[in-house]
């Protein structure tokens, strides 16, 4: 069929282009890398991070593309909905308190699909709650409220109200010490979820032929390598998984109903559509989807604190949902993608490069030590050090000085203007016949009131 | 609507002759501020006629529209559709019952082409549950109905002579092409009682001509009208029934002969500053 063939080139020239970032991106880490001599182990675990990063930021800013670049909702509370994410999955998932370990607070004990499950449906739950009563509202008031929101989810994780009570856990009435653990954090101490998928699916004996592969080329410990470039592999399945997920909610008659909310809601209640329904059900979608990001981002980190949730972590996806472009899902995957790889990992990856390669000296304590040789004797070397120290800090300029960068110059987003299609179908010529002369179209029955309208009648 | 309720329609529609009233507004106002823009508005449309709502720049036109049709809700009186009250429902409840309004300034989504404005309107559309759109099998239905829906896009693209703009994006299209756009998106909707709102302003004299011969030939089946328009020579050519505001007010309504006639319309629009 013509439809299904030109709708899978068209699929494949977007999957074309988030393939070419990628790989730019990889050929780019691994080139430096070889170019000044960094070790194997190295540039392993630098890719590895690097994968996680473009995971997690890609599917964020899909997410977040479903709420602002298709239905024009603008969310600041990104870091609220992954916090109840991951808090509710350990809720749920943490053995029972008592059952061994180290840790001051129990869960329910339930498997992790369960906890998975949960944390999403709490985090779209937490969406419904914070939409509702704003979506009547005019829409920077959804802003507020998604803002006011994280630092409330952030600050109830802090308090010591919630860092450990008791629940009752079976029928009879049994009590159990579950909690949040407060501002020293949750041990994450169920099992290794990498490790229990790789076992439902029967491929430990893949993974531990994989460990011994790269064993032979890097002998000490090669196990924490081999797991963290497997999972950046699921995270990056995921990712997939979010893309063909958004596609076709924006590729379709219910993606067509957000597309226009967001440039005239009026005009799509004018013709019939209730808009609140769609609004909510796409805000719900979104924050189920970054509840699932909250997990896999911090599920197999051992530990979660409440702190890590920071405002900050918002405006990171905001920056790279702008990079790619609002409106379009490929150009969040590569937004996601480039905003790791350049801003996000890119400065730390070029520090450890170079002090790894150069092994240079100290770096002065402060700025005045730093400039000071550099005014007196033009040795600009320990102001260079000191610059590379203090590459976290200067990450945040970069940041905002790219922001300012592509605001003035590229609005619509490093890849261009956002032109996916919202049909089911391709919007591209006449479907049949070729063109209609005039005469036959007046000649035809161009009223809406046609015998065809009967049939398409659906409710 | 379901298909009974829309058989229901086409047995109406084919009636000859057809007396009742689909929209009748009572005792209507409304008030911004210090203004009031309606002052107790009281009016009937007949099933199956163009209707002329006429009146000078400011004269509550336009805001009568916005609480007929649910985008503003009025301080008193009421509204209704097919015998059933309508004040204060949702615009898109209104719009659903078959009561669809286009705007003065036309209202295109700018970011999104002729073709993704025209495939928003049509009613029913089962892709708009989001997990049929998704899940794989459910999906079949909805590219079949986008198919189907699509085919007749492009004739009433055709029709309105816009198609060679199809794949453009409405923001693009000059002020003319923007109010057939409109126009055609209402049409879309397929609508039993039409609102519309000054739609010929910056229409070319041909194309208007046809789009008047098309909606005579939807008011013979049965469609409703209701037409603000400052043209005179238009509303008495096509319109049966007039109804004349003037601050707020139903000043007079009747034939365009009767309406032409009266002192106070002269005074207040024809002599005025038309
Ligand atoms: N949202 C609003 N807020 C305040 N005043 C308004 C609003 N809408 C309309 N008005 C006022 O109500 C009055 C009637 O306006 P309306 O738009 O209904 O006039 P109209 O008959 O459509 O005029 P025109 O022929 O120029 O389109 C005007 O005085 C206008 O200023
Ligand atoms: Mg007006």
């Amino acid at each position: 069929m013509s439809t299904a063939d030109s709708a899978r080139q068209l699929w494949e020239a977007d999957a074309t282009k988030i393939l070419v970032v990628l790989a730019a991106i990889y050929a780019t880490y691994l080139l430096s890398g070889l170019v000044l001599g960094y070790s194997l182990r190295g540039q392993l675990n630098s890719i590895a991070s690097l994968t996680f990063y473009i995971g997690v930021f890609a599917t964020l800013a899909l997410a977040l593309n479903l709420h602002w670049g298709y239905t024009g909702l603008f969310n600041i509370g990104v870091v609220g909905f992954m916090a109840v994410g991951i808090y509710v999955m350990a809720f749920v998932s943490k053995p029972l308190y008592g059952s061994g370990g180290a840790a001051q607070v129990g869960g329910l004990g339930l498997p992790i699909p369960v906890g998975i499950l949960a944390g999403m449906v709490a985090a779209a739950l937490l969406g419904f709650v914070v939409a509702l009563p704003a979506l009547r509202l005019r829409a920077d008031y959804l802003a507020i409220v998604t803002i006011a929101m994280s630092e409330i989810v952030r600050f109830t994780f802090l308090s010591s109200t919630f860092q450990q009570f008791q629940v009752p856990h079976t029928l009879a009435g049994d009590w159990t010490r579950v909690g949040f653990g407060g501002g020293s954090g949750l041990i994450l101490d169920f099992p290794d979820p990498l490790l229990a998928l790789i076992d439902v699916l029967g491929l430990s004996t893949v993974y531990d032929g994989l460990v011994g592969l790269v064993g032979t080329v890097v002998p000490n410990n090669p196990d924490p390598i081999v797991h963290s470039l497997v999972y950046g592999l699921v995270l990056l399945g995921v990712v997939a998984g979010y893309f063909w997920l958004l596609k076709r909610t924006g590729e379709s008659p219910f993606g067509r109903v957000l597309k226009a909310i967001r440039e005239d809601e009026d005009v799509a209640r004018a013709l019939g559509k209730n808009t609140g329904r769609f609004k909510i059900t796409s805000f719900m979608l979104g924050c189920a989807l970054m509840g699932l990001v909250g997990i896999l981002w911090l599920m197999g980190q051992g530990a979660v604190t409440p702190n890590f949730f920071r405002p900050r972590l918002t405006f990171f996806v905001w920056i790279a949902l702008i990079i790619g472009g609002a409106g379009s899902n490929t150009g969040s995957v590569a937004g996601g993608a480039i905003f790791a790889a350049v801003l996000y990992q890119g400065p730390l990856y070029f520090q450890n490069l170079v002090t790894s390669v150069f092994q240079p000296g100290d770096a002065p304590g402060s700025f005045g030590p730093a400039v000071a040789p550099l005014i007196a004797n033009f040795d600009p070397v320990p102001f260079l050090l000191y610059t590379l120290d203090s590459v976290r800090q200067l990450q945040l300029v970069v940041m905002g000085v790219v922001l300012i960068w592509l605001m003035h110059n590229r609005p619509e987003g490093m890849l261009g203007h956002r032109k996916e299609t919202a049909a089911a179908i391709p919007l591209v010529g006449r479907s049949e016949q070729g063109e209609r002369t005039d005469a036959d179209a007046v000649g035809t029955d161009p009223t809406p009131a046609g015998d065809a309208s009967g049939g398409e009648r659906d409710e | 609507m379901s298909d009974a309720d829309a058989g229901a329609d086409a047995q109406g529609r084919s009636r000859p002759e057809v007396t009742d009233t689909p929209l009748r507004v009572e005792g209507m106002s409304k008030h911004f501020g210090g203004i009031t823009a309606v002052d107790g508005a009281t009016f009937e449309v007949e099933r199956g006629t163009l209707t002329g709502l006429i009146g000078p720049n400011g004269a509550g036109k336009s805001t009568t529209f916005n609480l007929i049709t649910g985008m503003l809700t009025p301080d008193a009186g009421t509204v209704s559709f097919e015998g059933e009250d309508i004040t204060g429902l949702e615009p898109y409840e209104i719009a659903d019952r078959g009561l669809v309004r286009t705007f003065q300034i036309a209202r295109e989504l700018q970011e999104m082409t002729v073709l993704e404005n025209m495939m928003l309107a049509p009613k029913g559309q089962r892709g708009e549950r989001l997990w049929r759109s998704v899940l794989p099998v459910a999906r079949r239905d909805v590219v079949d109905q986008e198919t189907e829906l699509l085919d007749r896009v492009w004739e009433i693209l055709e029709f309105f002579e816009i198609e060679h703009l199809a794949e453009e994006y409405a923001g693009n299209l000059s002020g003319g092409q923007r109010k057939l756009l409109e126009m055609a998106r209402a049409l879309l909707t397929d609508p039993d009682v039409l609102l519309l709102d000054e739609p010929f302003a910056g229409v070319n004299p041909t194309l208007e001509r046809r789009l008047l011969d098309h909606i005579h030939e939807l008011r013979d089946r049965g469609y409703t009208f209701l037409l603000v328009e400052h043209d005179m020579d238009l509303i008495m050519e096509n319109c049966r029934h007039v109804v004349v505001m003037h601050q707020g007010r139903i000043l007079t309504e009747g034939t365009p002969e009767k309406v032409k006639a009266d002192e106070e319309v002269i005074e207040a629009y024809l002599g005025g500053d038309v």
